[in-house]
C-alpha cells in the first residue's frame, strides 16, 4: 500500500497545525461558530444532533494494521469505545470533543491518515473495490490510480468551492463492486482494441433525493490523460454547476440538464486545451506510485487446502462462512476473507475497539497486515492463505466476528439515521435490526444473494436506490414512516428501485420484508436470486402479496 | 475595507486606483474606473477610448472568456464571490491567467474569506478586498500554512510531483 513520502506528510501536518489553530480561535471566542462552520467541515468535523462528529478517511479503503490499530486507539481514548464504517470507505467518531479534534488529527498524521475533505462541497475521499490488488478479473489495480486522484484533489484551489459535494469512485474489475455507476465520476479500467489500459469514464450517477445512473462519457481514456480529463469534468461542472439550490447542484443534475452529449462535448474541449499540459502523469511518477501497490511476498502454495476442505465437511458453520465471506483470489492458494462487522443485534457497521485490534492482530497473522473496509460496511483481510482459513476462522469467532452473512439479508447496508443525524426522519438503525433478527442464518441461508438498504432521510447515505429491498425513511405527520422499494442495484447492472406503494409503520415494516421475501420463495424459479426473480416477474406479484390487491 | 496586494513575503495594504462606478454613474473625465461587465458591453468603445485605467468586474456566473478581445487593454480584472462557498471565480481567475494570459491585476472582490486566501493566490489572484484591515498580520501566515501543493498551476509554485522528479 501506499506509504507517504517527505511531501505527503509534510501536507498533513500542515494541516493539522492549521486545524489546531482555528480551534483555539474558536475555542477563545475570536470567530463564531457561523465562521468556524466552512473551516471544520474542511476537515470533516460536523455538528450532529448530540455532539460533534469526526470523519476520518481511509483512502480508497486500504488500510494497515498498525492504522487499524491508531483508529482502536482513538475510538478508546477520544470516544466512547467504538467508531462508524460507513458507506465511503470512511470511519466516523461520533462523540469527539471539540478541543481534542486536533489531538485527533495528530494521530491520524502519524499513522498517514487524515480527515481532509470528508465534507464540504470539494472532491471526496476517493473509493474503490475493496478487493482491488487481489480480485481474480482485475485488469490493474485501481488504487494506483486512486492515490494519484487523491493527491491532485488534496487542497485543490480550484475546486474546494464546488457547487456540491463530489465523489469518485474507481474499479479495476468488470465486475463493479464499487457501485462506480451511482457516483459523480465512475471509472473503470478496460483495455482498448490494442490493448492499452485505459478509463470508461462515466458521470452523473448519484442517490439522495434524485437518484441517477451515470452515462459514460467517454468510452476510453488513456491512462496519461487521467489528471487533465478529470481537472476538465471539474471545471466545466465548476462554472455550469448549480448554485441556486442545493438540490439541483450536484453534477448528475448538470448532466441531466445540459444534456449528456452538450456535456460530453464541453469537456473534451476544455480538455483538448489541457491535454498535454503539466497534468499529464510521467510514467515515472506513475510507477513510483505503482510500487507501492505491488503484491505481498505470496508463497508458492498449492491449489488444494486439505485442512480447510476437511474442516468444511464437518463444520456446517465454517462451510457457510466460506460460501458467503470467502472470495476467490488472484494467486493460487489464496483467498480474500470477509469479516463482517454486522453481527446480530449490532448497528450496522459499529465497531468497537477491541474488535478493530483483534482486526488488526489478524491481519499481522493472515494477510500481510493488509485490511480493506468496503462500502457495504465490512471489513476484508485481502491475502489470506486458503490452509489458513479455519485457525482464522476459530480465532473471528472467539472474538464474535464470524457471522457468516456476506451479501445475505441481514448484512444491510444502513445509514447512522435518527439515532445520531441531526437531518433524519425516521430511525434506520433499529429497523435494521429487526429484520436482521427477524431471519435465523438458515433461513438467511435458503434466502440467498439479498441487499437491503436503509436511510434515514431522502438524502439516501444508507443507499436504499440501490438496495434490491431499499427502505427510506420519512416523515408522516411526525411519526417516523417508512417506503419500501424494489429493484435496485450498485452494480455493472446498476438500476434504480422502484417504489411498493404505501408507507408503513415501523412496526409494519418488518412484516412487509417478511411478505416481500415470502413471495420471492414462492415464486422463484431453480437457482435464481432474489433480484433476478424480481427482474423476471416485476413488482405486481410483490404488491398483491403486501398490500393484498394488485 | 482594505485592498491587499499579494508580495514575495505575504502582503502589503495598497490604495485603490481604480473607482467603482454603478451602471448609472456619470463617467470622470480621469483616474482608473471600474465597471460591471454590462457597462462594458454597453459602453465599450467609449470606455476603451477614455484617458485612464480601466477595469471590468465580472460576477460569479460571467466568465472572463466574454472579455478575450479585450483583456490587453484592461488594467484589471475583478471577480466576484457573492458567497464564499461561490467557487466559480477560483476557474475564471485560473482561465484568466493560464487560458487567456492575462498579466494584468485579477482582484477578488465580495465575499473573501481570509482562510481562501491561498486557494485565490494559486489560482492567479493577485489582489483582494478585505473586509477588515486586521487580517493582513494573519494574511502572510495563511499564504504559508500548508508548505506543499500537488497541483501545477498558473502561480509557478513547485509542487509534490516537481520536487519528487527533481530529487
Ligand atoms: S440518509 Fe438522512 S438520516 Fe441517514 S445519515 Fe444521511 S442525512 Fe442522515
Amino acid at each position: 500500500m501506499y506509504r507517504y513520502d517527505e511531501h505527503d506528510h509534510a501536507l498533513v501536518q500542515d494541516r493539522v497545525t492549521q486545524f489546531r489553530r482555528q480551534v483555539e480561535r474558536r475555542m477563545a471566542g475570536e470567530i463564531s461558530e457561523e465562521q468556524f462552520r466552512p473551516l471544520r467541515l474542511m476537515n470533516g468535523l460536523y455538528l450532529q444532533l448530540h455532539a460533534y462528529m469526526l470523519r476520518v478517511a481511509i483512502p480508497y479503503g486500504t488500510l494497515d494494521s498498525r492504522q487499524m490499530r491508531k483508529l482502536a486507539y482513538i475510538a478508546r481514548r477520544y470516544d466512547k469505545g467504538y467508531g462508524h464504517f460507513t458507506t465511503r470507505q470512511n470511519i466516523q467518531y461520533n462523540w469527539p470533543k471539540l478541543e481534542e479534534t486536533p489531538d485527533i488529527l495528530a494521530e491520524l498524521a502519524e499513522v498517514e491518515m487524515h480527515a481532509i475533505q470528508t465534507s464540504g462541497n470539494c472532491i471526496r475521499n476517493v473509493t474503490s473495490d475493496q478487493y482491488a490488488g487481489a480480485a481474480k478479473n482485475e485488469i490493474e489495480d485501481p488504487r494506483i490510480w486512486c492515490e494519484i486522484a487523491r493527491q491532485w484533489s488534496t487542497l485543490h484551489p480550484e475546486f474546494s468551492f464546488l457547487p456540491r459535494k463530489f465523489k469518485i469512485a474507481i474499479t479495476g474489475c468488470d465486475n463493479d463492486r464499487a457501485a462506480v455507476k451511482v457516483h459523480d465520476i465512475g471509472m473503470i479500467m478496460k483495455r482498448d482494441a490494442s490493448g492499452e489500459v485505459g478509463f470508461e469514464v462515466i458521470v452523473g450517477g448519484g442517490l439522495g433525493r434524485t437518484p441517477f445512473v451515470g452515462k459514460t462519457i467517454r468510452e476510453f481514456l488513456p491512462k496519461e490523460h487521467f489528471l487533465s480529463y478529470l481537472e476538465a469534468v471539474l471545471r466545466v461542472y465548476n462554472q455550469l454547476g448549480r448554485r441556486d439550490n442545493k438540490y439541483k447542484a450536484r453534477i448528475k443534475v448538470t448532466l441531466h440538464e445540459t444534456g449528456k452529449e452538450e456535456f460530453a462535448r464541453l469537456v473534451e474541449e476544455e480538455w483538448m486545451e489541457i491535454k498535454d499540459s503539466t497534468l499529464k502523469l510521467p510514467k515515472e511518477e506513475v510507477d513510483r506510485i505503482a510500487k507501492h501497490f505491488e503484491p505481498p511476498a505470496f508463497r508458492a502454495v498449492p491449489e488444494v487446502a486439505p485442512t480447510t476442505d476437511a474442516r468444511a465437511a464437518s463444520d456446517a458453520g465454517f462451510a457457510s462462512w466460506l460460501r458467503h465471506n470467502i472470495f476467490e483470489h488472484k494467486t493460487q492458494g489464496y483467498s480474500i476473507a470477509n469479516i463482517s462487522v454486522k453481527p446480530m443485534g449490532e448497528a450496522p457497521g459499529d465497531a468497537t475497539a477491541e474488535q478493530m485490534d483483534v482486526m488488526a492482530d489478524l491481519a499481522d497473522e493472515f494477510s500481510f497486515s493488509e485490511l480493506r473496509v468496503t462500502h457495504s460496511q465490512n471489513v476484508v483481510l485481502p491475502h489470506v492463505e486458503r490452509e489458513a482459513l479455519p485457525a482464522l476462522y476459530d480465532k473471528l469467532v472467539e472474538a464474535g466476528l464470524a457471522t457468516a452473512n456476506l451479501g445475505l439479508l441481514s448484512d444491510i447496508i444502513c445509514c447512522p439515521g435518527l439515532d445520531y443525524c441531526a437531518l433524519a426522519n425516521a430511525r434506520s438503525i433499529p429497523i435494521a435490526m429487526k429484520i436482521a433478527e427477524r431471519f435465523t442464518p438458515a433461513k438467511q441461508e435458503e434466502i440467498g444473494d439479498l441487499q437491503v438498504k436503509i436511510s434515514g432521510c431522502i438524502n439516501a447515505c444508507g443507499h436504499h436506490h440501490v438496495g434490491h429491498i431499499g427502505i427510506l425513511g420519512v416523515d408522516r405527520k411526525g411519526e417516523e414512516h417508512y417506503q419500501v422499494q424494489l429493484g435496485g442495484s450498485a452494480t455493472e447492472e446498476a438500476a434504480l428501485g422502484k417504489i411498493l406503494g404505501r408507507g408503513f409503520s415501523a412496526d409494519e415494516v418488518v412484516e412487509v420484508v417478511d411478505k416481500i421475501i415470502a413471495t420471492y420463495l414462492d415464486i422463484r424459479e431453480d437457482g435464481e436470486e432474489f433480484i433476478e426473480t424480481f427482474r423476471r416477474v416485476g413488482q405486481t406479484p410483490f404488491k398483491e402479496r403486501v398490500y393484498g390487491t394488485a | 475595507m482594505a485592498l491587499l496586494e499579494r508580495r514575495e513575503d505575504g502582503a502589503a495594504e495598497i490604495e485603490d486606483r481604480f473607482t467603482r462606478l454603478g451602471d448609472d454613474d456619470a463617467l470622470p473625465g480621469s483616474g482608473g474606473v471600474l465597471v460591471s461587465y454590462s457597462r462594458f458591453s454597453a459602453e465599450r468603445e467609449a470606455l476603451l477610448s477614455r484617458d485612464g485605467d480601466l477595469g471590468v468586474w465580472l460576477d460569479s456566473n460571467e466568465s472572463p472568456t466574454q472579455l478575450a478581445d479585450d483583456l490587453d487593454r484592461l488594467a484589471v480584472v475583478a471577480c466576484n464571490f457573492p458567497a464564499f462557498n461561490d467557487g466559480r471565480a477560483f476557474s475564471y481567475a485560473r482561465l484568466l491567467r493560464e487560458r487567456l494570459g492575462f498579466k494584468g491585476e485579477v482582484r477578488a472582490i465580495g465575499e473573501v474569506m481570509l482562510e481562501q486566501i491561498t486557494f485565490m493566490v494559486r489560482s492567479g489572484f493577485s489582489t483582494f478586498e478585505l473586509k477588515d484591515l486586521k487580517e493582513l498580520d494573519e494574511f502572510k501566515r495563511v499564504c504559508d500554512e500548508v508548505r506543499v501543493v500537488y497541483q501545477p498551476t498558473g502561480d509557478g509554485r513547485q509542487t509534490a510531483l516537481q520536487r519528487r522528479l527533481g530529487s
